[in-house]
């Protein structure tokens, strides 16, 4: 091709650039119609290329948890020591804390979500409905590294002075809220992520709100119902699915959030019934120790976390799309 | 007269508890309403006062003073960030765009199916398995941290962004105009490129917006990919500094001078992400106007 181009003559030329132009004109569409065949596998090639990603993902992960896997076995899930020095690592501390962290986030979240979907959709004004649904999704779009600052200089501080004395004086007797507490540790971690997760479930409840049908809410006033009977009875019901989708994404965001969670959870392996202790989440230590692992096996057993991690958050957001896409008809399903 | 007066009253007494309750419950909603704005302005303004008591010419022009010494600043990690975030969206846009295209033009199958549900669970990965998923597949393969493995993992993230909202945007193109393209004759390749894309350019662009927003705060994906770098690099197979990341490393630091500097950082981060965020809005407002 470049050679027929380089020894070209000006009048060759002149000749190429008018087949050029049948070529791409309509009268030739005839002949060409293969090219549609071509663009559409382009394009599909670049989609499946997706699939291939998430292959590769799953392939890299597996491939460096190898050793890890091979020599701890499913053991690895319940053993609490953490000690990379004797070669003697587990996850339970970390499962435990990511867990524990993401159920006080949900704990918090859902239901002041839910409340301001009700806001947004049955009580505002549409002007004020959207300006509000504005400022609420400008919190997810805060970075994370933003929140994990806040919360080391400022939430930290106020869980020490005045949170956790507070939660002692008043549930002081139950061991969740027990001991001292130095500011940064599991519960200063939940309430950052409860933050973090809120703006999902608001905006996805609010979708799913607004399209519960008008003549639902008006059925139910016309018995005599007050508005809040209506939500509660109706509404809430109808959407009940997407609210259930609405919080499964937001679990998903909870459990694999790395920043903010790192820099107040206090990076402590351990259990402790008190939720003013330290303590660690699986993408905390990955994020603090993996730069500094020394040894195949600790960087392997690292990885393994990731794994762990990247399994169940995908399976969370799996579930959450299926539920959320049954809602709108399907994935994608506009036209 | 009495009877109808005995039986009137429960009926009032249960119809004021109703419209007490209503009237609580309500209230309560409007609280958790203003407690999540209270809290984005708390944030904001925290960081914007912090912010604009550190940030200076010095933070924008200087590279990071030796350990301990007040001054210097932030010139390596702007750079940083701009290099990987521009390799990452030279990766990832083709990708995304073409995909996209599949998508809405072609997309009834099952591999359509598949990229879509893909796209949507992979877009909530969190960025820490992008971050392991670019050292084993490049740093442990080169043996040091570089620029390469930061913009892959970062690409990884905004990949299935871009992807989704592509389809989203292309969709909305109305049927008529590509009836109208392939009844002059226009082969569907041509018409998918030269007439659909650039009217759903808008929609598309904004797509990649975010996605450069959402990447260009992402710290979780860089710790050990890009790691580092307290000197100007341009090359991709170094370490590379980025904000977020000299964020972390000066804020988890035990000097005053470092926390000043993460600040402001964190000013430069917030209103990066805030200016991408109100021009989405403004775009996608205007686009809606002119449907209705």
């Amino acid at each position: 091709m470049t050679a027929d181009l380089g020894t070209m003559t000006a009048g060759e030329g002149v000749s190429a650039k008018a087949r050029n132009l049948r070529r791409w004109g309509p009268r030739a569409l005839q002949g060409w119609t293969n090219l549609d065949g071509l663009f559409r596998k382009a394009c599909g090639a670049f989609a499946a290329s997706i699939v291939a990603l998430l292959a590769l993902v799953v392939y890299q992960l597996v491939h460096a948890s190898r050793l890890s896997i091979d020599h701890f076995g499913v053991g690895f899930a319940w053993e609490k020591v953490w000690d990379p020095v004797a070669q003697k690592l587990g996850a339970a501390t970390f499962i435990y804390g990511t867990v524990v962290t993401s159920t006080i986030a949900l704990l918090i979240a859902v239901p002041l979500g839910i409340g301001i979907a009700i806001f947004l959709v049955e009580l505002a004004p549409r002007r004020l409905g959207s300006v509000v649904g504005f400022l609420v999704e400008l919190l997810a779009a805060i970075p994370s590294i933003v929140y994990g600052l806040w919360g080391l200089f400022v939430l930290a501080p106020l869980v020490r002075l005045w949170v956790a004395p507070a939660l002692r004086k008043t549930l002081g007797f139950l061991p969740l809220f027990s001991g001292e507490s130095n500011g940064v540790g599991m519960l200063t971690a939940g309430l950052i992520l409860s933050i973090m997760v809120l703006p999902f479930i608001a905006a996805v409840s609010r979708d799913v709100l607004a399209a519960v049908p008008q003549t639902q809410r008006e059925g139910s006033l016309a018995l005599g119902t007050t508005k809040w009977e209506t939500i509660w009875n109706v509404v809430l019901p109808y959407g009940r699915v997407g609210i259930t989708g609405a919080t499964i994404l937001a679990l998903g965001r909870a459990l694999g959030e790395t920043m903010a969670v790192t820099m107040v959870i206090g990076n402590s392996p351990q259990i402790m019934a008190s939720l003013f202790e330290p303590g660690y989440t699986m993408s905390a230590v990955i994020a603090n120790e993996y730069s500094e692992a020394s040894g195949p096996l600790y960087l392997s057993a690292l990885t393994e976390l990731g794994l762990l991690l990247f399994v169940v958050t995908f399976a969370v957001n799996g579930a959450a799309s299926l539920l959320i896409w049954r809602l709108t008809r399907g994935p994608g399903a506009h036209a | 007269m009495t009877s109808a007066v005995s039986t009137a009253q429960p009926v009032r007494s249960i119809s004021m508890r109703r419209k007490v309750v209503s009237k609580v419950m309500l209230g309560l909603c409007v609280a958790a309403t203003c407690v999540a704005v209270a809290m984005l302005v708390w944030i904001l303004g925290y960081v914007l006062m912090q912010g604009a008591l550190s940030v200076n010419p010095a933070f924008f022009t200087e590279l990071p003073a030796p350990v301990g010494e007040p001054g210097g600043g932030f010139l390596n990690a702007l750079v940083g960030t701009g290099i990987m975030v521009g390799v990452a969206a030279a990766m990832s846009i083709p990708i995304g765009v073409l995909a996209g295209i599949y998508l809405a033009e072609f997309g009834h199958g099952w591999l359509a199916r598949a990229v879509r549900f893909i796209s949507d669970t992979l877009g909530a990965t969190p960025s820490i398995v992008a971050g392991l998923f670019a050292y084993s597949l490049i740093v442990v393969r080169v043996h040091h941290f570089s620029a390469l493995a930061g913009s892959v993992a970062l690409a990884l993230l905004m990949i299935p962004t871009i992807t989704r909202t592509a389809e989203e945007m292309i969709r909305l193109v109305p049927r008529t105009l590509r009836e109208a393209a392939l009844a002059l004759g226009v082969p569907e390749w041509r018409m998918t490129l030269q007439i659909v894309l650039p009217a759903a350019s808008s929609g598309v662009i904004t797509g990649i917006m975010l996605a450069i927003a959402r990447v260009s705060g992402e710290t979780a994906a860089l710790l050990f990919t890009a790691f580092n770098n307290r000197f100007l690099s341009a090359s991709l197979d170094e370490p590379m500094s980025s904000v977020p990341v000299q964020v972390y490393t000066y804020a988890i630091a035990p000097y005053d001078d470092w926390h000043r500097q993460a600040w402001a950082g964190a000013l430069v981060l917030v209103t990066l992400v805030a200016m991408f965020s109100a021009g989405v809005r403004l775009a996608t407002r205007s686009r809606y106007k002119l449907e209705q």
